[in-house]
């Protein structure tokens, strides 16, 4: 593998982890929100979390750029804070991270309805507050849920492509991804690269997604 | 113990739990066919489910008062709570199953070695849940409860789920617990002997309303297992 080659694949995973830290912690919130509570509009939250799952990519990064470029409404702000999203390595993360939170949200909801509501009534009733509650039964209860959707949310990432074409733009040595960077290759002429690049893509997809697999059956075989 | 329903209202899934009633009494049973609403009204008392209407007083202190906007957290109740299934906390072990509650300010204190001496429970400490028999969950359950220093003990059918030998081992465990522990209690079951042998006051339930009322041998003539039937208002 030559340096560039290396670079690209750093850059991906570092940028594909990075994203599933951001949207880890919200992530966590809005999945036990939407497990345990019930009130009008939460199908209206549902669905917008689901969205990115069924629109088209390209879509989706549209809809990132109009908010976050120069003229949008959160972008023009954070300009004013000399922060620039559009075309940096920022819209690469928050791209995939866009794109990843849908999934982690469903896998660590699932985790959270699994566990008996029993346990944490009977928890409250001795004595522990929400934060014990959560901290002490919920989460350690989930907690094989939710390094599997963590897992399946970072190898989502691993392979985003048209959300982060829109927003992040595709240039080489700054936002191009694995996935761009084939494309790239594949658009020159130079298969054998992009065929290397594939199989380095396929590799820690591949160990993400076994991982996630092994933690969840793990999970099912004690049950 | 002094238990005050006042005109509490809990809707549930094909009727609604009405209660009215006060009454004193340190083993209270609950009696009724599934689904007559016995556990939901434990959960009243818990504060793990909410009425729509009314108030819930225990010893003078208010528990939940609709009109008064008043609803203590279950966390501030100092009642104890053993389930139908138990519900210990799988990740734990035995010992921090039973010291997950600990003592609360204001309440009498239950020793832990006297719960574990009580209840047996010596070379269950170290253990898994999931390594546990039915009946060893059931006397884990019952000492994290006790552990909490409850001011009320709620056992909700805890003989359920054990076989005949067992259950009779695990009545004389809740007879020796209620007479060194003294916690009032609310017993849930629908197997009068049970009932007869653990309470002196018990309250019929049938589709969410009180039918019956009274001390147990005025509601129950037991001759002998598995014989019984309701005694008839005199």
């Amino acid at each position: 593998m030559i340096t560039s080659e290396w670079q690209v694949v750093w850059f991906t995973v570092g940028s594909a982890a990075l994203a599933t830290l951001l949207i880890l912690v919200p992530g966590l919130a809005l999945a036990w929100v939407l497990a345990r509570f019930h009130w009008p509009g939460k199908a209206i939250v549902e669905t917008i979390t689901a969205l990115p799952l069924v629109m088209p990519p390209v879509a989706t990064g549209l809809i990132l750029l109009k908010l976050l470029g120069r003229r949008g409404p959160i972008g023009s702000w954070l300009e004013s804070l000399d922060l620039s999203i559009v075309f940096t390595w920022r819209a690469v993360v928050i791209a995939a991270a866009v794109m990843s939170f849908p999934l982690l949200v469903r896998s660590v909801r699932v985790a959270f309805e699994e566990i008996n509501p029993r346990l944490e009534q009977i928890a409250r009733t001795l004595g522990a507050g929400e934060m014990r509650v959560f901290f002490t039964i919920t989460l350690p209860l989930a907690a094989r849920g939710i390094v599997a959707g963590t897992l399946l949310a970072f190898a989502r990432a691993l392979g985003e492509f048209g959300a982060t074409v829109m927003l992040a733009g595709n240039i080489p040595g700054k936002t191009a991804t694995l996935s761009l960077a084939i494309y790239n290759l594949v658009q020159l002429g130079d298969d054998d690269t992009a065929l290397r690049l594939l199989a380095y893509l396929i590799a820690i997809a591949f160990t993400a997604v076994w991982l996630g697999e092994r933690v969840l059956g793990s999970k099912r075989r004690k049950q | 113990m002094k238990l005050v329903f006042e005109k509490v209202v809990l809707p549930l899934s094909d009727f609604a739990l009405e209660l009215d009633l006060s009454l004193q009494t340190e083993t209270l049973g609950l009696f009724g066919p599934s689904g007559s609403g016995k556990t939901s009204l434990l959960d009243l008392i818990a504060g793990v489910r909410h009425p729509a209407k009314g108030r819930i007083v225990v010893d003078d202190v208010v528990l939940t008062d609709r009109v008064a906007r008043v609803s203590v957290p279950s966390r501030e109740r100092g009642i104890g709570y053993v389930s139908q299934e138990g519900a210990l906390f799988p990740h734990f072990s035995v010992e921090e199953n039973l010291r997950y509650g600990g003592q609360r300010r204001g309440f009498a204190v239950i020793s832990f070695d006297r719960v574990v001496s009580v209840l047996n429970l010596q070379t269950l400490l170290q253990r898994r849940i999931v390594n546990l028999s039915g009946g060893e969950k059931q006397r884990v359950a019952l000492g994290r409860a006790l552990l909490s220093s409850p001011r009320l003990l709620l056992l909700d059918e805890p003989l359920s789920s054990l076989d005949a030998a067992l259950r009779e081992e695990t009545m004389e465990l809740l007879e020796q617990v209620r007479n060194e522990f003294r916690v009032p209690w609310i017993y849930v079951s629908h197997v009068p002997w049970e009932l007869q042998r653990l309470c002196t006051e018990i309250l019929v339930l049938d589709h969410g309303r009180v039918v019956r009322q009274g001390p147990v041998e005025k509601i129950f003539t037991v001759s002998s297992e598995p014989v019984w039937r309701l005694r008839q208002d005199d």
